[in-house]
């Protein structure tokens, strides 16, 4: 065990390795690049490669090839780097393959800035890229968690074979901790007799694709994904519950935001306002299951983001109508400050089930 | 003598082996196989040197060609 | 009695889904015979692109990828640097290596990846019905060039040999044609070729193969060999643009 302060990107990199992972692709996007720096550094130390792409088209289909060979393997971008990655993105998962795509969200749509962003809450949790898949997401909170994380994302992919995208932003990135590794614990990676290294490495002929010509075919690969999204739905949903049992206000916050709101709910409690927090850790699958018991106790349920409202439909999903559902959020990368929320929280609860 | 066969059920009747061979003794058949081409056919096995350039030529490997030793 | 037959072992004996005369098929053998005589069947990784001969996944006996339209470099490349022991070939047409595809093509080339690339150049894009290619000659007609290719609407054609020979990592350029018997001869020299360089770690290799598409030219195969006698070899020099000894 060892115990240390470390930066939010660093985590990342170093939860990587700490997975077994030894390769990486990526190409350089700010807030991103810290990243790519550390592990430049760190996967050459370890026996691994880093190799930085011509483009992010370039980067994922890396990545693909990586994964085809058998490789724990890795990318990480920013919002815009992520969308050259869809169709990419795609194919992992049509092809059943894993990876992991690590994603520093950012001010957007189109350049927009680098500054702290959840808008790439659909892209990631529908998919985002085209055809009928998902990918795993998830959203860390803490650099102790972005550790731990990289490590579970690792395992979640190999295990469904398939992508897992873990969201963070730039203050995430920024952000120095405490942290505690266990350097003893051993990664054990699962084996791959699906992998293309070669006829003579494995039993027959094995061969990766995600191009189906004939319709039934196509189907039957749609439905079996299906069931293993089903799986993963009833089976690897996370989420932290705050002050929820009692709460007349539900805030729910992902993320960056989710530390301000948490900061808030104590607020709120010592000002006599009965708030709690519910908060995503899988923004794919959803927790669901916890926004509607919430909507059966609380007043109503307050969705913030850094965003125009997209975990809000979540939200809204989870809820049925039950309870009134509304949403803070501030955008352009700009961080909703705890007494902002707070504000909105007030008002909120004096609304309370009397509508929206 | 050289014997040349073709696996008929595979010939797309291209023509591609008529071109190649030096003695010009492949013929598209009148028949057609279930694909609904015109085969490929020898008509005069006897003047086969057994070279392999259809053989060379198919893109379908339906050609295959025994060498005899004289010719 | 000497047997001279067709079909290699790297070849699974499953009938082609490509057109009469299409020479794909003349391709694949080739690369497979000298995947054969290499003795690297087993250790063979080989990646197919978006385009006819995306079903060379389903062809060769090898373990196979398909990649994403104009990714098959960087999927091999991904491959080759997680295994650099193993042999890697991409099949790639001339939209996706010369089109949606150049960029990865010409960086997996410059950093001399250890992988070979066939490039079957057939002048039009043939699995989406034969529209205009980076290859397709001036003034040949295509499904988007109807009244032909036009430099001033649609630029010049791409010649990828002489592209792509003068850059460092390259190590093997090869331009040959697979129209008949002694081109196809020359071809596969040129793929054994190829392929011995990635073998000895010399660098990138690539073999331009002219290859026919009847359908889209709207041509016999007869007169799809013709075609390419008279139009696209003038166009298209054969020859090795690039070896060991330097650009040629
Ligand atoms: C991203 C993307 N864009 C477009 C297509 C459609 N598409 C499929 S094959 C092809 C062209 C293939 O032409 P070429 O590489 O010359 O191969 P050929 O079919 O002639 O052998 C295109 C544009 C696609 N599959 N993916
Ligand atoms: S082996 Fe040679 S001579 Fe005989 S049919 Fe074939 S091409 Fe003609
Ligand atoms: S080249 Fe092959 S497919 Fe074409 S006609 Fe001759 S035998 Fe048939
Ligand atoms: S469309 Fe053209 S390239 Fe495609 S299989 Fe037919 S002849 Fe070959």
């Amino acid at each position: 065990m060892r115990r240390f302060l470390m930066k939010g990107n660093d985590a990342i990199g170093e939860g990587a390795i700490l997975a077994g992972c030894r390769h990486f692709f990526g190409y350089p996007i700010t807030p991103q690049s810290e990243v790519a720096h550390y592990l430049a550094k760190r996967l050459p130390e370890v026996g691994g490669l880093f190799m930085q792409a011509e483009s992010e088209l370039a980067s994922i289909n890396l990545v693909f090839g990586a994964a085809c060979a058998g490789a724990r393997v890795m990318t990480a971008s920013s919002s815009p780097g992520v969308s050259l990655m869809q169709e990419g993105l795609s194919f992992l998962a049509g092809s059943e393959l894993p990876c992991v795509l690590v994603n520093i969200m950012r001010g957007g749509p189109g350049l927009g800035n680098i500054g702290p962003s959840q808008g790439d809450y659909f892209q990631a949790t529908r998919g985002g890229g085209h055809g009928d898949y998902y990918t795993i997401v998830l959203a860390p909170n803490s650099v102790q968690e972005i550790l731990d994380i990289m490590k579970k994302a690792f395992d979640l992919s190999d295990m469904y074979r398939m992508p897992v995208v873990v969201m963070a932003d730039g203050i995430m990135g920024q952000m120095m901790e405490p942290v505690v590794i266990d350097e003893e614990k051993s990664v054990e990676i699962p084996p791959r007799p699906w992998a293309t290294i070669g006829r003579d490495y494995h039993e027959d002929r094995n061969e990766i694709n995600s191009l189906f010509v004939v319709l039934e075919e196509m189907e039957e690969v749609n439905l079996r994904l299906l069931h293993k999204y089903e799986e993963i739905r009833a089976k690897e949903t996370l989420c932290e519950e705050y002050m929820l049992n009692d709460a007349e206000v539900a805030l729910v916050a992902f993320g960056t935001v989710s530390r301000i709101c948490r900061a808030v709910v104590d607020k709120a409690r010592e000002q006599g306002i009965r708030a709690g927090l519910i908060r995503p850790i899988t923004l794919w699958p959803f927790p669901y299951d916890v926004i509607s018991r919430a909507a059966k106790s609380a007043q109503c349920l307050l969705a913030v983001e850094m965003n125009m409202g997209q975990m809000f439909e979540d939200v809204e999903i989870g809820a049925k109508g039950r309870v009134p559902v509304y949403h803070y959020g501030r955008l352009g990368g700009m961080v909703p400050l705890a007494k902002d929320i707070l504000e909105e929280l007030k008002k909120v609860s004096e609304r309370g089930g009397t509508g929206r | 003598m050289s014997k040349v066969t073709f696996r008929e059920d595979r010939c797309k009747g291209c023509q591609l082996c008529t071109t190649a061979c030096p003695k010009k003794i492949i013929v598209m058949a009148s028949s057609i196989n279930e694909m609904g081409y015109h085969i490929a056919s020898v008509t005069e096995q006897e003047k086969c040197t057994g070279c392999g350039l259809c053989v060379i030529m198919c893109p379908d490997m339906v050609i295959e060609v025994e060498r005899g030793q004289a010719g | 009695m000497k047997k001279i037959t067709a079909r290699p072992y790297s070849l699974r004996d499953v009938p082609f889904h490509y057109c009469p005369g299409c020479m794909h098929g003349i391709a694949h053998r080739l690369v497979a015979e000298v995947i054969d005589e290499l003795g690297v069947s087993g250790r063979t990784i080989g990646i197919s692109s978006v385009g006819c001969s995306v079903f060379a996944k389903h062809y060769f006996n090898v373990d196979m990828i398909q990649a994403a339209h104009g990714r098959a470099p960087a999927v091999a490349t991904g491959v080759k640097r997680v295994l650099p022991d193993r042999v890697l070939f991409t099949y790639q047409g001339d939209g996706d290596l010369a089109a949606i595809g150049i960029g990865d093509f010409i960086h997996t080339a410059s950093r001399g990846e250890k992988i070979t690339t066939i490039f079957v150049n057939n002048t039009v894009y043939g699995m989406t019905g034969g529209q205009m290619a980076p290859t397709t000659l001036i003034g040949q007609v295509t499904k988007t060039t109807p009244f032909g290719r036009s430099v001033e609407i649609n630029g010049n054609p791409i010649r990828v040999c002489e592209l792509i020979a003068p850059v460092e990592g390259v190590a093997y350029v090869e331009r040959v044609s697979l129209h008949n018997p002694k081109e196809i001869i020359k071809a596969k020299k040129a793929i054994k070729r190829a392929f011995e360089m990635q073998l000895n770690g010399i660098g990138f290799s690539l073999v331009e193969a002219l290859s026919a598409c009847p359908t889209n030219l709207g041509l016999s195969p007869l007169e799809a060999i013709k075609w390419m006698e008279e139009k696209m070899i003038p166009f298209y020099p054969l020859g090795v643009y690039k070896s060991p000894a330097g650009v040629v």
